[in-house]
Formats: C-alpha cells, structure tokens, sequence
C-alpha cells in the first residue's frame, strides 16, 4: 500500500450511495493499485450492499486486482489488429524475458504483465504499452531494449528514444 | 466565460469566435490522438514551440494539438494553416524547418508532405491524399481543425448552431421526425432505427426520463469511438442536449472506456466548459430545458457494450445483461424510460438536423443511411479510420482507400464488425457494405473494425483467437454462451494443435447454431459468427489441418517447424543473439543450423534474418 493513505481516508470523500461501487473500488484502485481486502469489508459496511456483491464486481471487471501489483504495469495488446501482426510473439518474448509462466507479477515485484484487448491503437499494431507509454510497432527484438528502460538497475526511460 | 441566457447571447458569442478566427494568424496543428502521441506528437509540438520561440515569432504563429485525422500509418500528422498543407511522419527534429517554412517564404517542406505510392508524386494538401480523397468527412471532418480543449474553437466551425436552432425554432416532435426521416440507425452495431427509438421513449409517460451515450467501444481493433470522443467531445455533447430536449430526459450519462484515458479527459474537459458557458444545466440558453451530463468510467467488462448491461454497470452492478423486452425505451436506468445511442450515433444528430434529413438520406443505400466509419486495420497498408458514405464496396475501401495489402501478399479475407462478426473471404471483394449484405453474408455491421488479412493468417488460429477472447469475456449469466463458447475454444485449440477429427466440424457448426439461438443476449447470439464464417468460406483450411496435420498460412505452432536453407545464410549470427533457448548452432560467417529439439517456434529469428534464409515448413 502507498504511504500515508488508509483506506478510511479514501472512502472519508467517497459517497455512500450503492450505485457508486464501482467509482470507489476503481479510486481504491488507483490509490492502492490493487484492492486490499480490508477495503473490499469497509466499502461493503459504508455503502450497506453485501460483502459477496461487493467481491462479485471486484472479481468481474477487468481492471480490479485482488493482488499487489509491481511497480510498473507492462500491457500487451491482443486485440485483432495486433494478433494478426504477431502480438503473441511480443507477448512470449516478454514472459521468457521475465521468467514467467504466464501474465502476473514477477517475484522482485517489478512488473506486472498483462494481455489487453484493444488499446485502441491498431494503427501502431502490435502495441505494448508500460505504464502510460505506448511503445508501438513492437517486435521480439526490440522486447530486451524496452524492459531495460524501465528496469530499477536500467537507465532512465528517456523521451527521444521512446518505441 | 459567462454564463449564457439566451440563444441571442450564444449567437453573439459565436459571431465574436467566427469574427476572431478570420483575422487569426498562421496556426500549426499538430494531431495529438492517442496513435500520433504514441508515435511522438507531443514531443512535436514542444519542439514546434521552442522553434518558434527561437525564431522569435510565438506571438505571430498559433500552435494547437488537435484530434485523431485518421490516417494512424503516417503520424504523427500536422497541418499548417491556412494553406491547409499536410505533413506525415514530422518528429521533433522537423519543427525548424516546419517553422521557417510558414513564418517565411511559405514554401512546404517537401520531404515531409505525403509521398503517393503509386505515381511517386508528392502531395501538399490532406483531401488529395488518396486515403481521404474517397471519404465523405461528416463526423470526423472537424476532428483536424479544433482544439478538442476549446469550446471557443467547436463554436468557430460552427458548433452549437444546431442547438440554438434546435431550442428556438423547433418543437420535441419536429426533431423525432426530422431524425426518423433521415434514416438514421443505430451505430453500435444492431443497426436499430434511432428515430423510432426516441419516439418510444418520448410517448412514454413515466418520469424521469435518461439518456446514456454508449462509449465503452470494446471490440478490438475498433477505436472510431475514441478518435471522436478524444477529437471533437462537444459534438456528441451537442447531440445528446438535442436527444435530451426531444425526449424529454434531464439526466444523461455517458459511459467510456477507462482503457480511453485521453477520451475521458477531452470529455470532462468539455462537459465542464459546457456547463460553464450555460449549454448544460438549468434552463438552458433560457428555453427551460434542464439536462446534465454524468461521466461513467468502464471498469473492462467487453459485454457493458451491451445495452441492458451497460445499465446494471452504471447502477453499481456487474454487468449482466437481462432479456429484452422490456427494452430500455420502456424500462431501463433505474426502472425509467432510457434511450442509449452510440458515439456517433449522438454526434450525427446535430448535423441531421443542421443539414436536413433529406441531405442525410441521399447519402449511402436504401436502407442504410448517411456515413459510416470504419477502423481499416490489420495487414494493409493505409491503417487508420475511414468516414464513408454507406454501400461503399470492400474493393474500394481496401484498395483505393486502404492502399492495398503490405509486401505484395494477396488478401485472403476481412474480419469486419468486431469479434462476433465474421471473416468475408477475399472474392466477396465487391460486396457494398450495409446493414444488410454484411448480416447476409454473415458478418454484421458491428462497431465498424474491419481487419484486413492476407495469406499469412490462419483462419482457424483466428476463429480460436476470437473465441479465446469471447470466452474470457462471457458474462457467465446464461449457460449457451458461457459453456458453448469454452466448447468451441477447446475443440478450435485442439485443431489447431494438429489433433482435430473429421467429426470436429460438424460439431462446431451444431454447438454454434445452439448457442445462436438460444443466448440471452448479444454477445451470446453473436458469438459463433467466426467460427460460422470461416467454416463457411475457409473450410478447406479447416481439413488441411486435420486431414493432413498441416497449417496453410504456417502459423499454428505444432504444425511448423523452422529450419535455414543452406544457401541463403550468410552466417551473420543475428538469428543466434536473439534466440533464447540456443536452439542455432554455427559459427559466424559460417552456414547456420535450427535444433528441431530446442527450438520453441518463437519466430525471433525470422523477424531478424536480413537475407530470408529462415524458412517455416
């Protein structure tokens, strides 16, 4: 969890209305990066709906996580325009390079991967996108090059370089 | 900004912004999109302002990122105004030359105006590039003029004329007509006839009454939504006050992607500076209209496109959807009357009622009417997002359009209307795209992707590839799609692992017609329509991998192998660095050799042999 914020102070701003659940889970979210299970009891108990409901939509959507993630979120594109230009390839690559059986969080916690659908950047196809970045055009080589940026022992990620 | 009372007030505003804009001075426009600020956009535009600076003319020249103009292959893209000449491919280093051009003898910089392809000629202004000269630009038309961020600069191009029209002149029942007339349907994909729509929920007595705009566009391969929402937001604000006016609703919602960053920002941007200038809110521009706008973040749920989802989602739900009827129209958002129209559906309505429904209806076919964008994508060589009127053909839009397929390969088919369209095979070339010749084919409209394939892809990787993904994004409510589409994965995954049965076929097109008929919803009813497709038009390929354990298009893993033809391999070793389980062995300069036992099939060392010498067989 990020220092200094409890999960009562984010909910202190948050409504209690029920039909704001998912807007809370997604600035717990965002706040934490993932959703603690503490968190999960304290909306149930502050909005009044059922702690199995509030675990039914945290498990539902997509952009929930019950688990920590690591300090950099490395998306891959799987949507139609970059599978037919080689995303699985790119994705591969990544888990290889990163020691993973499959998407997750590596063990020192530096990243997390994830497979996307659609990024909405198919122009670029196959996309990968790390944190806010998009590095378009991607290709297994260029896969060693693009982590080592964001590595903690790694250079900087630099502007002028960027894809 | 002052708050507006009247529509003599909003017109006296707008006069002033069109009064300002014929005096302006030169202006570079940079498309800061999400495809073009991947490709480096904002670095562009730092770089133009330093030049600027340098040269000392920041006061002399404007400088404004605008939205996505479409043409994603060759950004990040610019225009310098009001010469309207076209650069592609400009980066940071380019912005020296860019600002000497326009500040002095205005001469373009030649080596960064469009190259055609075909004749070798290049080409200064946007409309005679061959990738837009075919498309009629009603929706994305403005996208390359306005500052998404600026009201001011929606006003200059006339924006919010339509509303005050709308609010003086006309009565609800005249804006019905005037939609229906037109032909307008519905652009999320089922093609529902928008005007009849609103006229239901307008008779419908209940109060309140909402309307929601539908941006959570999840079909991969398909961003239209964004590009419109991230280029011109005020546009589908102005169609819903309009929607919202003639139906009688106060509330509306507009529901986005949270995977759209970009588009939620332009959106709150908008909404705010909307309210501030009095176009939302209480009594609006004096008419006694009340309409507000709440902005709704996706959480990644693909079946929240679904209308009756997309509601359970916004009332703090998860997004199941529940039989129709009864339709939103009679009960939906909180049990009230809801009308939720697509992105572009919203943004045409101002334009319909500006230009007329006859204006409107003279575009496209019989029974599909006015323009419809699409996400050319895939293997083709002019990527991007095409406005065109409808009953285009594939031939067109791929050829003339989209430039033709990349590397002298052949088409093989087009993927159109998102992952429960279908695969069109390359000699439906000529088919007019509407409504309905893509339902009879078996495809549909869908969201409007179309992802162009050449010979290179499998089409029973592929038909996995979208069941994999319509499995995991099932809702699991009813039981067709949530089992059958796991079924349909697994026997697909099996084929093309080289382990299918002659009874596999019969199978997939039983189990398919099953989970059509008898899904709860869309997304269910759809589902099968890949593997439908492809099994109708690509069967062969589908024999070839279990008659003969082999894979056509040389993709699906198991039924490869990679070896290096002796005579072609240079011994350059660049196939060695990047392979990592040290399957090639030799040395440099030296004939080299792929381990069958080692290698995973990776591909790496295709991407990277410079004299073709790997070879997939």
């Amino acid at each position: 969890m990020s220092e200094g914020t409890s999960v009562e102070e984010v909910l202190q701003s948050t409504s209690d209305d029920s039909e704001d659940l998912i807007p809370i889970l997604q600035e717990i979210q965002e706040k934490f990066r993932y959703l603690p299970e503490p968190a999960l009891r304290e909306v149930s108990r502050k909005l009044n709906v059922p702690l199995i409901e509030v675990f039914h939509v945290a498990t539902f959507y997509n952009c929930f996580s019950l688990e920590p993630v690591g300090d950099h979120v490395v998306q891959v594109c799987l949507g139609t325009a970059c599978h037919v230009r080689g995303a699985p390839r790119v994705l591969d690559r990544l888990l290889r390079e990163l020691n993973l059986p499959g998407p997750g969080t590596t063990k020192d916690c530096q990243f997390t991967v994830r497979s996307v659908r659609c990024v909405g950047c198919c122009g670029l196809a196959p996309v990968v996108r790390v944190d806010a970045s998009t590095h378009p055009a991607m290709t297994q080589a260029k896969v060693k090059g693009m982590l080592k940026k964001y590595r903690k022992n790694g250079r900087p990620e630099s502007e002028a370089d960027r894809g | 900004m002052p708050k507006l009372h009247s529509v003599r007030e909003l017109e006296e505003v707008r006069t002033e912004c069109l009064k300002q804009s014929k005096t302006s001075k030169p202006c570079l426009t940079v498309c800061a999109g999400s495809g073009c600020q991947a490709a480096g956009a904002l670095d562009v535009l730092k770089g133009l302002r330093v030049a600027l600076e340098r040269a000392g003319m920041q006061d002399a020249v404007d400088v404004k990122s605008t939205g996505c103009h479409g043409f994603c292959e060759k950004g990040p893209l610019m225009i310098v105004w009001p010469e309207g000449t076209f650069y592609n491919r400009v980066t940071q280093r380019d912005a020296k030359d860019i600002v000497a051009s326009a500040t002095n003898g205005r001469k373009p910089v030649e080596r960064l105006l469009y190259k055609d392809p075909t004749t070798g000629e290049r080409v200064v202004r946007e409309d005679e590039v061959p990738f837009y000269a075919r498309q009629q630009r009603v929706l994305f038309g403005n996208n390359g003029r306005i500052d998404p961020k600026n009201i001011e600069d929606y006003f200059r191009v006339g924006g919010y004329q339509t509303l005050a029209t709308v609010l003086l002149l006309k009565t609800p029942e005249d804006v019905i007509q005037e939609i229906k007339r037109s032909g307008l349907r519905g652009r999320g994909g089922a093609g529902f006839p928008t005007g009849v729509k609103w006229e239901v929920c307008r008779a419908n007595p209940a109060q309140p009454k909402y309307i929601i705009c539908n941006a959570d566009e999840g079909d991969p391969g398909a961003f239209m939504d964004r590009s419109l929402l991230e280029g011109n937001p005020h546009s589908v604000l102005e169609g819903m006050i309009i929607g919202a006016f003639a139906m009688g609703a106060n509330e509306g919602y507009i529901y986005v992607r949270a995977e759209y960053p970009l588009a939620v920002e332009h959106l709150r941007v908008a909404i705010r500076q909307a309210e501030e200038y009095g176009l939302l809110g209480q009594d609006i521009l004096g008419s006694g209209t009340n309409f507000k706008i709440k902005l709704v973040q996706g959480a990644g749920a693909f079946v929240c496109g679904e209308e009756t989802a997309l509601i359970a989602s916004i009332e703090g739900r998860v997004g199941e959807p529940h039989p129709r009827p009864p339709y939103p129209a009679q009960k939906g958002l909180r049990g009230k009357p809801t009308v939720i129209n697509n992105v572009k559906t919203w943004a045409s309505v101002p334009q319909i009622i500006n230009r007329g429904a006859d204006w409107y209806a003279a575009i496209g076919t019989a029974r599909s009417k006015g323009t419809m964008v699409f996400s050319l994508v895939g293997k083709i060589n002019n990527t991007g997002l095409v406005e065109v009127p409808m009953g285009i053909t594939l031939r067109e839009m791929i050829y003339e359009i989209g430039g033709g397929i990349p590397k002298g390969k052949k088409l093989k088919a087009v993927q159109i209307g998102g992952p429960s369209g279908g695969c069109l095979p390359a000699s439906l070339i000529d088919l007019p795209i509407d409504y309905e010749a893509l339902t009879q084919a078996g495809s549909m409209m869908g969201s409007g992707g179309m992802v162009v394939m050449d010979e290179d892809t499998c089409m029973v990787d592929l038909a996995r590839y979208f069941m994999e993904f319509l499995e995991e994004e099932s809702c699991g409510k009813c039981f067709p799609c949530r089992e059958g589409t796991q079924r349909l994965r697994e026997i697909l995954a099996r084929i093309c692992a080289g382990k299918g049965k002659e009874e596999d076929l019969p199978v997939l097109e039983e189990m398919s017609w099953m989970i059509k008929e008898t899904s709860l919803c869309g997304l269910g009813q759809t589902a099968p329509n890949p593997v439908l497709t492809t099994l109708r038009y690509f069967r062969d390929e589908y024999e070839t991998h279990i008659r003969e354990r082999r894979c056509p298009a040389k993709v699906c893993r198991e039924l490869i192998a990679y070896e290096i033809e002796p005579t072609l391999c240079d011994g350059c070793h660049a196939c060695v660095q990047v392979c990592t389980t040290d399957a090639i062995l030799g040395e440099k300069k030296k004939v080299h050799t792929i381990d069958s036992g080692k290698c995973i099939k990776c591909g790496a060392c295709l991407e990277v042999c410079q004299p073709k010498a790997v070879l997939v067989t």
